[in-house]
């Protein structure tokens, strides 16, 4: 039992702290916003100069055999830092698929995105599926030695700027069957592809993608193309406990935030958070956020576990958390601040956004709590 | 960063696990387990059966009786204790006086007094809380005045757990009344059998009694009584109320809780089916016990960092155990009354449990009730948000 970084895992920490001190102060991440695509390419290049992008890849892969809690170290210091490049579409969820795919896919793929010259996006969600990943109607027909994909996404993070589309389509059964679920590399430039951008609430990008017909070829198909929802499953679980990473250090620069600015922000001659009110509303964001890490880190170790319903309940029980305590904080940060904390030009609303959307990625507190109760809790 | 406990450790759990199982009294262990009062007798046979073993006192310096563990064995040897369950060691003996006297104690307090505290020869109750003096306890007016070699002791104390078996109280006293609040307090190790004490019983909303008030009328205590310095008092009661924070989450209690909770929901009917299989009331069960998984882990992480850098100060983050813990433990009382339904209802006095086979639900109410004192005792837990916003967050 050890709870401490290793040495590695400490300069790690430090390096993509320093990266971000260095280049992502508030002002500046406006300016990566307002660049084509909605993010910076020379940041991104920074994040390969430092092995960032090729944390989680295996060795031979050309990546760094890094484990969970490297990558919890990395959305941990995005989290703090609100950064909106697509770390979370690229490196977890396109290469979670990728780590699982063939080695003629990885081969042709990782490289890519290791190097910093291509980025991925996860192609999921549709107008009814809501949280449910085997919820599909996008279909993928045989064709020829390929396949024909036709369909909508939705919410796709990144999915304007990203070079190539995972997506999940339907090649047997009815929309929520558990089998007939494929996984399908797909270039954004493909014929038939119809992509449109826009900004999310949260300052970063997302896109609803149409499929017209789009042809791939057998070599597009990601493990089996008629059992592919274990794939899809294991990957989000990857998205949730990056997503779990992220919130805490979001929640931990939030509350940092909120404390300095009332310990400034003085009425009635003192300052405010001299008031008990103000201290014990601190105190717990404090309890929610250190219960939300607690959580977080087991994630990550969950992250190794072979048994992957108990994979999946951990990860469920984590977001639960995760969920509730970014709600608590974020709400708790904007009220601490009072009025300013309603306007853009403070930090805190930025966080609270962050921490709002979190919430409504890969599912709910409520959603993920109906699984963890219909497994039976998770109190051994 | 590891979270899981190495093969000496799983081991060492598999030993503690099946020795308190094989040398609980079975009528003690079901008594726990469907909430009924355990007797005096109960904890200290108990305790003998520990202190046999060598585990008495497994945290405090072998020298003493201690085992020697690491902070991780000493976190699986509670838990194992509370998920058995088996009785929880008297606190105002090992984890309170004990400590305080072989930290500031001299040679012969620590030589006449630990091994009874291990073996518990004698009973301990606190003497800190007055009437007019709770979070505010510094405000205490319990006086001793010194007379020849002796104190004379004066004055009233009150939420005094178990004082009705006590063989002994140690008392916050004021020893200077000229001095500032904090400085002029000593403390003071007194007889319970000492002429001028009395005892007088509070009954609780559940209808019990296990708190009491101790009245103090000219009580003459020998000067050699007093721990430590002269008007140090608050120094070592503050040491004790942080080693008492650290063992507050109970979350090996709450598994136990846990378990009862699902034992009885799958026995009582909601509708055709068992209330267990009610999504509500599963959701809610299940939401509680993310909140224990949370806090488990939560105080792994202050046990970790208590083994590697030493005991130094009480965390000021172990605030979060009580305040969750206590939370939790409320929660559970909560739920399992909902799961009485309208069986909550009749009164039964408290027997001792042997002969109570069918009656399940007598204790649950009154234990709902009598678990609202656990975000008020130990430091309220607006004390202890206190705590976090001056100590963590520096406001």
């Amino acid at each position: 039992m050890d709870f401490d970084l290793s040495e590695e895992q400490r300069l790690l920490k430090d390096s993509v702290d320093g990266l971000l001190k260095a280049s992502y102060d508030f002002e500046t991440r406006k300016k990566y916003r307002a660049e084509k695509g909605g993010w910076s390419k020379d940041v991104w290049g920074k994040f390969a100069e430092q092995g960032l992008l090729g944390l989680p890849f295996s060795e031979d892969d050309g990546g760094f055999g890094a484990g969970p809690i490297e990558t919890m170290i990395v959305m941990e210091a995005l989290g703090r830092n609100l950064v909106v490049e697509p770390y979370l579409d690229t490196v977890v969820l396109g290469g979670g698929v990728l780590r699982r795919a063939s080695a003629e896919q990885r081969a042709a793929h990782l490289p890519g995105i290791i190097d910093g010259s291509k980025t991925m996006a996860f192609a999921q969600v549709e107008r009814d599926s809501r949280y449910d990943l085997g919820d599909i109607k996008t279909s993928a027909k045989k064709s020829g030695a390929g396949y024909t994909l036709s369909g909508e996404k939705f919410v796709v993070g990144h999915g304007d700027t990203a070079d190539t589309l995972i997506v999940t389509a339907r090649t047997a059964g009815g929309q929520r069957d558990a089998k007939g679920v494929g996984v399908f590399l797909v270039p954004a430039n493909a014929k038939g592809v119809d992509i449109h951008g826009y900004e999310t609430q949260d300052g970063s990008r997302a896109a609803d993608i149409k499929l017209n017909n789009v042809e791939v070829g057998a070599d597009a198909v990601i493990g089996d193309a008629d059992n592919g929802l274990s794939l899809v499953n294991q990957v989000a679980d990857d998205a949730r406990i990056a997503l779990c990473a992220e919130a805490v250090g979001a929640m931990e620069e939030a509350l940092k935030v909120s404390v300095e600015y009332i310990k400034e922000r003085k009425q009635f001659g003192v300052a405010i958070g001299s008031f008990q009110a103000l201290q014990h509303r601190a105190a717990d964001m404090f309890t929610a956020l250190e219960t939300a890490r607690s959580m977080s880190f087991l994630a990550s170790m969950a992250s190794s576990f072979t048994d992957l319903d108990e994979r999946a309940k951990t990860v469920a029980a984590a977001k639960v958390q995760i969920g509730r305590s970014a709600r608590f904080v974020g709400q708790g940060g904007v009220q601490l601040h009072g009025g300013v904390g309603v306007t853009m030009e403070y930090r805190i609303g930025h966080y609270f956004k962050r921490l709002t959307m979190i919430e409504q990625q890969f599912g709910d507190a409520d959603f993920h709590l109906r699984r963890v109760a219909q497994a039976g809790g998770i109190t051994e | 960063m590891d979270l899981s406990f190495n093969p000496e450790e799983v081991a060492f759990r598999e030993e503690v696990r099946t020795f308190f199982r094989e040398s609980l009294d079975p009528v003690v262990r079901k008594k726990l387990q469907e909430g009924h009062h355990t007797s005096k007798d109960d904890l200290v046979n108990w305790q003998r059966t520990l202190n046999k073993k060598g585990w008495a006192v497994p945290h405090w310096p072998t020298e003493y009786g201690g085992t020697g563990w690491s902070a991780a064995k000493q976190y699986i040897f509670l838990e194992e204790l509370q998920k058995t369950p088996a009785p929880p060691p008297l606190p105002f003996g090992v984890n309170m006086v004990g400590p305080v006297i072989y930290t500031f104690g001299n040679e012969q307090q620590k030589k006449h007094f630990l091994p009874r505290i291990a073996n518990m020869d004698d009973w301990w109750c606190q003497g800190f809380s007055e009437p007019g003096s709770g979070s505010d306890l510094a405000s205490l007016k319990t006086t001793a005045k010194k007379k020849g070699d002796t104190w004379i002791v004066n004055g009233q104390k009150t939420w005094t757990t178990l004082a009705q078996h006590a063989d002994w109280i140690f008392c916050l006293c004021r020893t200077d009344p000229d001095a500032k609040k904090q400085s002029g307090i000593s403390f003071i190790l007194i007889d319970m059998k000492s002429k001028g004490i009395t005892v007088r019983p509070i009954q609780t909303i559940d209808g019990g009694v296990e708190v009491n008030e101790v009245f103090f009328d000219d009580v003459v205590v020998p000067a050699e009584n007093i721990v430590g310095e002269e008007n140090k008092g608050w120094d070592y009661a503050k040491f004790l109320l942080g080693n008492e924070r650290v063992n507050i989450a109970r979350v090996g209690m709450s598994k136990e809780r846990i378990r009862r909770i699902k034992e009885l929901a799958g026995m009582v009917m909601s509708g055709d089916k068992p209330l267990i299989e009610d999504p509500q009331f599963r959701q809610k069960l299940a939401a509680t016990e993310i909140e224990l998984k949370a806090l488990e882990l939560t105080q792994m992480r202050v046990v970790a960092a208590e083994g590697k850098h030493g005991k130094g100060k009480p965390d000021p983050a172990s605030s979060i155990l009580k305040i969750k813990g206590s939370e939790i433990q409320q929660t559970l009382t909560e739920l399992l009354l909902e799961v009485t339904g309208p069986f909550a209802l009749p009164f039964a006095p408290e027997g001792d449990g042997r002969n109570e086979e069918g009656d399940w639900a007598s204790p649950i109410a009154p234990g709902y009730f009598n678990y609202r004192k656990v975000s008020i005792y130990g430091g309220s837990n607006e004390i202890q948000r206190n705590i976090i916003a001056k100590a963590v967050l520096g406001l």
